[in-house]
């Protein structure tokens, strides 16, 4: 058991040497001639107008709030799933129940207007 | 001849041993060399799915694809990888410079990451986590965070839109694939992905619970960014979303974590409905576990692409509408009917209950279908409404006003 973990906490560790190497490599035989004209942004082939980091659409923001209800009500059930052998009908049932609220919230997001886009 | 690794870590462990290391350094070493090994084959499993995809789309297309560099063009990835070695870095003036360099390689290492837990046989796997679903989910959303970062750090408007509709997109498709997970462990009873492989012992998961299995491709589809879902990415409105910034070999990881993730969810959903390692004398041998995880996770790899070029890209708001308003509901209630039929036949002869559930799938997707055919009625005749149009004006009063 405890190996597993390890062998996690090795894995974590060692993943991002991968694409590390992977990117010092260029740095060692790619060209650099950077200069001011090469790195600008540009959109539409103009140079870019305004400031990049622009107001978005507040849509995002409560689709993100919705997600985060659902995660974390979500990730109760798991271990309701796992102990699935040791419960009564009525605990079955009392999960169930925890769904339905789930699905009322869902109701109540729905009839509120929030999942529309426009 | 049973069990390769079994007999090469027996190996190691005398041979480190030997050397005098105690048995905690043994297993330490034992991990890192596991960890690079497994890597590797996994780095060139990518290179050739570059390969993979470029001629597949080329036969979806019409045309023939790479085919001058060794047989079948074989060679192709290699060429590339060395064309993206030598390309300058150009970073865009006035980006934040460590958010800018962080994103791709946590795109390359959170799909690194999640072959820890997948079991490529009856007994090899990197680690039998008993958490293995959570710890998937978890890696997953780090994935997410290096989409928002690359598209904030590069400077540009589109790499920002495209970051936005990535993570609305991700984040709402969450919601159904972590809703199905919990159908393979309720019926396993276990969260460790190995678990749930050595549970589906007759017959695959898919067979108990085939809606649960298609609601979890379709999700995953979303959660890789593909046609029909590539709005983070559409070429044609926001150029290439977020990764618009990056070349070279930046580029190179974006793309190659992409095509991983792809091959890697396709392993995850085997392990979960196709029974993973699952098949004739694999328990025996488990390097034949090996081949046939890999024969399904190619078979679903393919399915993906299928749709990839099969079908055209649909509009944000649809496509959250058909995630909020339909997938997310079906899955509750399927996590709902599986979890009480479970409990309700606790006594039952294993294939009556097969049986049962079968049924329930089946019976809930005709219901679904029926619901969604009344309401498209009423649908298509709102849309159909004739909507104000601006009429030209007639010819003579232009012509009156015009000097």
């Amino acid at each position: 058991m405890q190996n597993d973990w390890l062998f996690i906490g090795v894995f974590l560790v060692l993943a991002p040497i991968f694409p590390i190497i992977a990117l010092l490599i260029p740095r060692l035989i790619a060209p650099r001639k950077s200069n001011q004209l090469k790195s600008n942004t540009y959109e539409c082939g103009i140079e870019t107008v305004g400031d990049t980091w622009v107001q978005f659409k507040v849509q995002y923001y409560i689709f993100a709030l919705v997600f985060l209800v659902f995660d974390v009500e979500l990730v109760f059930l798991f271990p309701w799933a796992v102990a699935f052998d040791k419960l009564a009908l009525f605990a079955v049932l009392e999960g169930i129940l925890f769904i339905l609220i789930l699905v009322s919230g869902l109701l109540y997001i729905w009839r509120k207007g929030a999942l529309e886009w426009a | 001849m049973g069990d390769p690794v079994a007999l090469i870590s027996q190996w190691l462990n005398s041979l480190l041993m030997g050397w005098g290391l105690s048995a905690g350094w043994v297993v330490v070493i034992k991990s890192i060399i596991g960890v690079v090994v497994l890597c590797t084959v996994v780095l060139i499993l990518d290179i050739f799915l570059v390969w993979v995809e470029r001629k597949v789309v080329a036969r979806f297309q019409d045309r023939l694809g790479p085919n001058r560099l060794g047989p079948f063009g074989i060679i192709q990835p290699i060429a590339d990888v060395i064309k993206l070695l030598i390309k300058e870095d150009i970073r865009p003036h006035g980006a934040d410079k460590f958010v800018y360099n962080l994103p791709p390689i946590i795109a390359l290492a959170t799909v690194l990451a999640l072959w820890a837990v997948v079991p490529l046989a009856s007994t090899i796997v990197g680690s039998e986590l008993d958490v293995g679903v959570l710890y998937v989910v978890a890696i997953g959303g780090i994935g997410t965070l290096g989409i928002i970062m690359a598209g904030w750090a590069s400077n540009n408007k589109y790499a920002l839109l495209g970051a936005f509709r990535t993570v609305a997109l991700i984040v709402s498709y969450e919601v159904p694939l972590i809703i199905t997970l919990l159908v393979p462990v309720i019926l396993a009873r276990s969260m460790g992905l190995s678990t749930i492989a050595e549970k589906q012992d007759p017959v695959w998961y898919v067979v108990i619970a085939p809606l649960a299995a298609l609601i979890m491709f379709i999700s995953a589809q979303a959660e890789l960014g593909r046609a029909p879902f590539d709005l983070s990415e559409a070429e044609s409105e926001i150029v290439a979303g977020f990764h618009i910034e990056y070349t070279g070999m930046k580029f190179g990881l974006f793309y190659a974590g992409e095509l991983l993730h792809a091959l890697t969810l396709s392993g995850i959903i085997s392990v979960l409905f196709f029974g993973g390692w699952r098949g004739p004398g694999a328990e025996a041998y488990p390097l034949l576990g090996v081949i046939y995880f890999f024969i399904k996770a190619f078979i679903i790899y393919w399915a993906i692409m299928w749709l990839k070029y099969s079908l055209p890209r649909i509009r944000i708001d649809h496509m959250l509408d058909f995630n909020w308003k339909f997938l997310t509901p079906l899955a509750l209630v399927l996590v709902m009917v599986v979890a009480l039929l479970d409990k309700l036949m606790v006594g039952f002869p294993y294939w009556q209950y097969v049986a049962i559930m079968l049924t329930a799938n089946i019976v809930l997707v005709l219901l679904t279908l029926n619901i969604l055919r009344s309401r498209a009625k009423g649908e298509i005749k709102r849309v159909g409404e004739p909507r104000p149009v601006a009429t030209p004006p007639p010819p003579s009063s232009i012509s009156s006003t015009s000097p």
